[in-house]
Formats: C-alpha cells, sequence, structure tokens
C-alpha cells in the first residue's frame, strides 16, 4: 500500500501544478514549496520544466532547490521525523532523540527507508523552545520528547495514509 | 469612510493555541469548550465565548485557560477537564484547585494573571493584543483600537509621520538596531517609483521565537504597522517574508490580509483616501541566511539567498533596485502605539539609547520557559530569576546565551548587567532579536561553542571565504575539543580564525559568528582547559570525556535510573544500590538526570 499511494509522477501532472504560477523567476520558491508538498521532493524532470516556465536556466534552479533546506531531491518518505535541533532542544538532549529514532527506524539523518514508509533529518529551531526537546512528526509538534517516548511516538505512525489533495 | 465600532464580549474563556500549548493538546481542549458551550441554554446571559487566541507566555505550563470576567487561570489544562470547568467554574463555583498554577519556590497557589511573578513585572507594547484576542478576528482586533492609528496616519503628512517615529526613539527590533525613523527618513528621499515595504518574518536564530507569536496571535498589528510605514515612506507594495517552518504564522497572516483587503484597510483607496497599498505573503525556503536583509530580499526576487555588499542602502536601493523600506515583525508591531500613545509616552520607557520594550523568549533551564515582554535596561537577573523563576530545583545557573548565533555567552556573574541595545557589547554578546538561552551546570560551554560552529557552517551562503572556510575550520577544531583531541594552541588558532571573520566577511552572519566562541573562550577557559588537560568535561555531556557511576554511599535503590535507562545498562533491585555497565552505557546522562540523591556522579574517561 505505501508506495502505491504516492501520486504518480508525470510531466501533465507537474505541469498542471506549475502552470498554476506565472512564469516569472520570482515564483520559483512557491512552486518548489507546490511540488514538494505533493511529491515530498523535488523530481527532477519537475525542476526542468519550472526552469523552461520561468524562463530562468536549469542551473539556477538546481541552485536554489539544493540552497534552500525546505526541499529535498530525494523522495523522502510517507511520514517525516523532524527533530529539532535549535539550541535549546541541544542542551537539552535532542542528540538523545535522534539517535533513538536512528535505531528504531533504521536510517541514518536525511534517510528514507526502503519502503518509503519513514524519513527523518534534523532542522533547525522550530520555535517550541519552551517545551524543549522538540519532535515534530508530519505536522504534529510532540513537546519535551524524551528517549523512552520516541518508540511510543513512532507507533502511532503505522500505514501511509498522506493526503495529497 | 470610518472604521466600525466593534467591542469583546465579557464573558469569554481564553484558551491558548500557541505552539507551545498546540503541542500539549491545547486545541482539543478547546474544541471541547466549544462543543460544551453550543449546549447552553438561551436564558444564560451573558453567552459564554471559547476563543482561540496567540500565545500567553507562560508555554512551560499549558496548555493554558483564563475565564473572563472572574479571571480566572487554570495551568495543564486536558480535554478532559472541560467538562468539570462547564459545570464548576462557569457556574460561579470555586476554583478548581489541581488546574490552578502552583509557584514551585514559593509554594503559593495563584488564581489571576496579576498574581502570577511572571505577568506582574511584564510590561506588554508589542504583546499587547496576544493571547487577548482571537488572531483570525478583524473584529476582535478592532475592538482593541485596531487600525485607529491608520485612521490617524491617514490624516497626518507623510513627514509628520516619519517625525514621530523619529522621536520615539524606536530602534530595529530584528537585532541591528538602527534607528527605525532615521531609515524611514533614508527611504522617503531616495528617488524611484515603485516603492516597497517588506516585513522580515525569517525568525531564525534558534531560541527566538517572538516575531513567531505575534505573526501568531497579533497578525493585524504588524499589518497595521506596514500600512502606515507605507504612507509614510509612499509605497504602494509591501512583502511579508516569513520563514517556511512557521506553518501557521502563514495562516494567520494570510486571514488578516484578505480581512484586511475586504474591510479596506488595504488595497485601492485605503478608507477612502487618495493612498493604495497592498500586502504579499512570501514563505522562506528554509535558510538561516535570509534573515539578511539584502539576502532576503535576493529570496523574495526568486534567487538564492546570498547576502551583497551595502555600498548602497536597501531604502535606496532595494527590492529589484527599487527604495525598500524593510523591518522586523516588532518594530512594525510597535508603530500602531506609538501613533496611538504619542512619541512622548513610548520614550518615557527604556534607557537613554533604547526606548519601548523587548520580548525576550527566555528558555533552556529555566523554570517558566516563555516569553516575557520588559522595558529596555532590564537587568538579565531580573528576567531570568524574578519573572522566569530562575534555574530549575537543585540546578546551578552557569551562563546564558544571548543574542542567537550572533551573540555571546554571559557568565552568572555578571547577569546584573542591563539588557538593552548597546549595553552588552562590551561583554561580548549582544541584546539580536531577544533570545535569552538559560544555561546550567549540565551544559558543556565548548559543547555550546561547537554547537553554534555547526549551525553557522551549514547556514553560511559561502559566498565569501572567510565565512565559508573559518567556521568550517573553527568547527574542526572545536569537535576535536569535544573528543578531548585538542592542545591549547587550539585556543590561539581558534581567536587568529575569530579576528579574521570579524575584519573580512561580507555579511554580519561571518562578523559575528565568532562571538560564541569568543565569549565562551573569555569566560570558561578552565572548562576548555579540563578538556584539554584532563580529557574531562565537567559537564558530563561530551561523551568521549564521561563517564556515570552511582556512589553506593548515597544510593538508595529507589530503581529511578533504572526505569529511564534507555539502554537497560542499570542492574540493581529495590533497596539495593545499583551499578551502571560501562560496556552498555551510551552516556547520555539520562540516570543523572533522574536521581534525587545526588548519587550519580560525573567522571572523566
Amino acid at each position: 500500500m505505501p508506495i502505491t499511494s504516492f501520486p504518480e509522477e508525470s510531466q501533465a501532472a507537474f505541469l498542471a501544478i506549475i502552470s498554476e504560477y506565472p512564469g516569472e523567476k520570482r515564483y520559483i520558491i512557491p512552486i518548489m514549496h507546490h511540488l514538494n508538498k505533493y511529491y515530498h521532493y523535488l523530481p527532477r524532470p519537475a525542476l526542468e520544466l519550472t526552469a523552461q516556465h520561468t524562463g530562468v536556466p536549469f542551473s539556477q534552479v538546481y541552485s536554489m532547490a539544493t540552497f534552500y533546506k525546505a526541499f529535498s531531491l530525494v523522495p523522502r518518505g510517507c511520514h517525516h521525523f523532524k527533530v529539532c535541533d535549535g539550541t535549546t532542544c541541544h542542551i537539552k538532549g535532542s542528540r538523545l532523540i535522534t539517535d533513538e529514532l536512528q535505531k528504531h527506524l533504521g536510517i541514518k539523518i536525511g534517510e528514507t527507508s526502503s519502503d518509503r514508509q519513514f524519513s527523518m533529518e534534523t532542522v533547525n529551531c522550530i520555535g517550541a523552545c519552551a517545551i524543549a526537546p522538540a519532535l515534530l512528526a508530519d505536522d504534529k509538534v510532540y513537546p519535551r520528547v524524551t528517549p523512552a517516548s520516541v518508540r511510543k511516538i513512532i507507533q502511532e505512525y503505522g500505514g501511509c495514509s498522506h493526503d495529497h489533495s | 469612510m470610518t472604521i466600525p465600532e466593534a467591542s469583546l464580549s465579557t464573558h469569554r474563556i481564553l484558551v491558548c493555541c500557541g505552539t507551545g500549548c498546540l503541542a500539549n493538546g491545547a486545541w482539543e481542549v478547546y474544541q471541547a469548550l466549544r462543543s460544551s458551550l453550543q449546549g447552553q441554554p438561551a436564558s444564560v446571559h451573558p453567552v459564554r465565548e471559547a476563543v482561540a487566541t496567540g500565545c500567553h507566555g507562560l508555554c512551560a505550563r499549558g496548555p493554558f485557560v483564563r475565564i473572563l470576567p472572574d479571571d480566572i487561570v487554570y495551568c495543564q489544562v486536558q480535554a478532559g477537564d472541560v467538562a468539570e470547568i462547564v459545570a464548576s467554574t462557569l457556574e460561579g463555583g470555586p476554583p478548581i484547585k489541581r488546574l490552578l498554577f502552583r509557584d514551585a519556590q514559593t509554594k503559593q497557589v495563584l488564581t489571576r494573571p496579576e498574581d502570577f511573578p511572571f505577568y506582574r513585572q511584564q510590561h506588554k507594547i508589542v504583546l499587547r493584543n496576544v493571547g487577548e484576542i482571537d488572531p483570525t478576528s478583524l473584529q476582535d482586533y478592532l475592538a482593541r483600537g485596531g487600525y485607529r492609528s491608520l485612521e490617524k496616519a491617514l490624516l497626518m503628512e507623510p513627514d509628520d509621520i516619519i517625525n514621530e517615529v523619529i522621536s520615539a526613539g524606536l530602534r530595529g527590533r530584528g537585532g541591528g538596531g538602527f534607528p527605525t525613523g532615521v531609515k524611514w527618513r533614508a527611504c522617503a528621499q531616495a528617488s524611484g517609483a515603485p516603492r516597497y515595504i517588506i516585513c522580515n518574518g525569517d525568525e531564525g536564530d534558534p531560541g527566538a521565537f517572538m516575531d513567531e507569536s505575534v505573526m501568531e496571535g497579533d497578525p493585524h498589528s504588524v499589518l497595521e504597522g506596514m500600512i502606515i510605514g507605507a504612507r509614510a515612506v509612499n509605497a504602494s507594495q509591501g512583502f511579508i517574508y516569513v520563514r517556511d517552518e512557521y506553518a501557521r504564522s502563514i495562516i494567520c497572516l494570510q486571514k488578516a490580509i484578505e480581512d484586511a483587503r475586504h474591510a479596506g484597510f488595504l488595497g485601492d483607496r485605503i478608507l477612502n483616501s487618495d493612498f493604495s497599498f497592498d500586502v504579499e505573503l512570501v514563505r522562506g525556503g528554509g535558510a538561516f541566511v535570509c534573515g539578511e536583509e539584502t539576502a532576503l530580499m535576493a529570496s523574495i526576487e526568486g534567487s538564492i539567498g546570498e547576502p551583497r555588499d551595502k555600498y548602497r542602502y536597501p531604502t535606496e536601493s532595494g527590492l529589484w533596485g527599487q527604495p525598500t523600506l524593510i523591518n522586523n515583525v516588532e518594530t512594525w508591531a510597535n508603530i500602531p502605539y506609538i501613533l496611538d500613545k504619542g512619541a512622548a509616552h513610548f520614550a518615557s520607557l527604556g534607557t537613554a539609547g533604547s526606548k519601548g520594550t523587548k520580548v525576550f523568549s527566555v528558555v533552556g533551564k529555566a523554570v517558566h520557559t516563555g516569553l516575557v515582554e520588559v522595558p529596555m535596561g532590564s537587568s538579565l537577573r531580573h528576567i531570568i530569576d524574578d519573572i522566569a523563576g530562575g534555574a530549575p530545583w537543585g540546578r546551578q545557573l552557569k551562563a546564558v546565551q544571548i543574542g542567537g548565533p550572533s551573540g555571546g555567552c554571559i557568565p552568572e556573574a555578571m547577569l546584573d548587567l542591563e539588557v538593552d541595545f548597546d549595553s552588552l557589547t562590551g561583554a561580548g554578546a549582544m541584546m539580536g532579536s531577544g533570545g535569552i538561552i538559560v544555561m546550567d551546570d549540565r551544559t558543556c560551554m565548548v559543547e555550546v561553542a561547537r554547537y553554534y560552529m555547526e549551525f553557522l557552517a551549514g547556514e553560511s551562503c559561502g559566498k565569501c571565504l572567510p565565512c565559508r572556510e573559518g567556521i568550517d575550520y573553527m568547527l574542526g577544531i572545536l569537535t576535536r575539543l569535544c573528543h578531548g583531541r585538542g592542545t591549547e594552541a587550539d585556543l590561539e588558532r581558534l581567536q587568529d580564525i575569530c579576528t579574521t571573520l570579524q575584519a573580512a566577511s561580507l555579511c554580519n552572519l561571518g562578523k559575528t559568528a565568532p562571538n560564541p566562541v569568543l565569549s565562551t573562550v573569555k569566560y570558561f577557559r578552565e572548562e576548555y582547559l579540563a578538556h584539554i588537560q584532563e580529557h574531562r568535561c565537567p559537564a558530563g555531556i561530551c561523551r568521549d570525556l564521561t563517564t556515570f557511576s552511582i556512589d553506593p554511599d548515597l544510593c538508595n535503590g529507589c530503581t529511578l535510573c533504572l526505569k529511564f535507562c534507555p539502554v537497560d545498562a542499570i542492574e540493581g533491585a529495590a533497596k539495593q544500590v545499583h551499578v551502571i555497565d560501562q560496556t552498555r552505557c551510551i552516556r547520555c546522562g539520562e540516570c543523572f538526570e533522574q536521581c534525587r540523591q545526588d548519587a550519580v556522579v560525573i567522571g572523566g574517561r
């Protein structure tokens, strides 16, 4: 079930998203946000079409995709864990959470599991400093996470049920 | 066209739905309250109303529920408590004790916000509406006097608006501290059209979330400030650049923009005047350097966020080469207040060089972590001890990191310093955007410096060499130190690189990057030396230099550490002395944190 529920990557589907935006350079980031939200990464053909649409060389579009951290060039999992590594979370032990997640998910920071169920990364401050250390699972913030609570949180995220609408 | 009258119902139940409270289940509380109140009999008067508000500031004790007009505050409320609140408190019953705030130090039980040391000692200007209103309701903002300052500004000469901001003495709250009115004047005097207004909502400093709180809790105040600014410099288009991570801020601002447009506060001929202005929301791509104004403008234009040199300021040549006025969220939120109350009133608060208030996020190892707004010039000790409750039980406050990655670490002994734009520079730190991270004896200062270099190495845009190579080189040295493989010569090398970065970096990211290193080397040299000479991490954080063991004389066999050990490395039974198996121990320190007998001892390796 997991993999089949990913949206189909086709030229027409890419264009449907891209052509929602005017063909100007300043819309490259909004287009990338849209693509990234839909596909959980930026497929290369979609970036090529973005370059065509906005009239910007592909090399520049690609450099933006690598520069900004919001975007991924490799497919992310159905469930994406972000361990906050802002200063507060860091001094309150975010490292331990990262270690536990890596252990239980069997992937390293920045990786996606082979069934595309899970992926994880560390992120800069998510602004939840007062309840540090925080873990962001998809869009849900978990406060005061401990190594022991990581396992319970992972169990909440079973099958792939992302809504791509 | 006049602004419609609006008022707030007196019988409201405010549920804090800031990021912290939401993570603890505030939305479920709000929903439960709403559905309970829907069943109110028609005879109930006035009607009780549940309101989802922005951040109340005391995030550590959320979810927060405040019941008006009695003004009872409940902490750590869960959806399961709602039935009792409705049945008892709303019916005039005595406050529910277990939900009341209990001061950990004085053991006092507090009911009203004005009794809380946390609230009583604050002075709210920027946060004046945050937590009081529904941020998605224009009516709520109007009821608090919203858009009256804009109405006033439309009747003033642009020059008079600028003069008012200049005499208020407002300085840029994003960290730079440049006089706001002077910047406005420069933009007004520059030639060229169109002109742009930008709100910098790319709050990137880890540990700072005051801008997030304003954008989520009172978005109209930011908009109103921007419209007034646009009127003063005759700009036609505005942009709010919000960092990617702040999804809720984006939703709240988008709603505010649409409502303001619909009500005639934005768009063509604002409030039937001859002035037109509109605002567009831009979502960032997740890059710290985009908080730097020239990088931010490059990002809006659709390029990678690299800063440029500032031979010409943005006021003269900014977005698309046009005159551009860029201010931070907190700065904009001050503007309506200044026009409403007058420059003299605003300038009566604060210090000689820094007027008004500043919002600080007090986080880390403090009891009442959250947002605090105090007049400029308040001492760090007042903010941390009197308002935020100091370090938690049994812990020793060691240092305070202030100003984000551009700031420095100030030792406990210097906490009497009064904070304003200029006071901390001499101590090797800066107020910056106002993030205060409290550190205790379980924070390793060498590791903190390493952390900041790792952060900045990842965020350096790579355009100029000193920043790109220098930070990376410092990260290498500090990582070695944390592994116990450093030498004393490394400390001198760090100083050398710092001097180069300060002198030769293109933008402030590189110029201020040395601060975390220099300040920790200066004030915590003995901790560096312990890593170098004794291969020991006094805080027990650097794993290669730390062992944890249990003192058999102090252990009472309570099994607490044993339960919390994530790798089952502790052996023992109830009322028997526990032992840590060093081959399995991963040195996470969880046992140390849990032990109430001080029986867990930090040692070197």
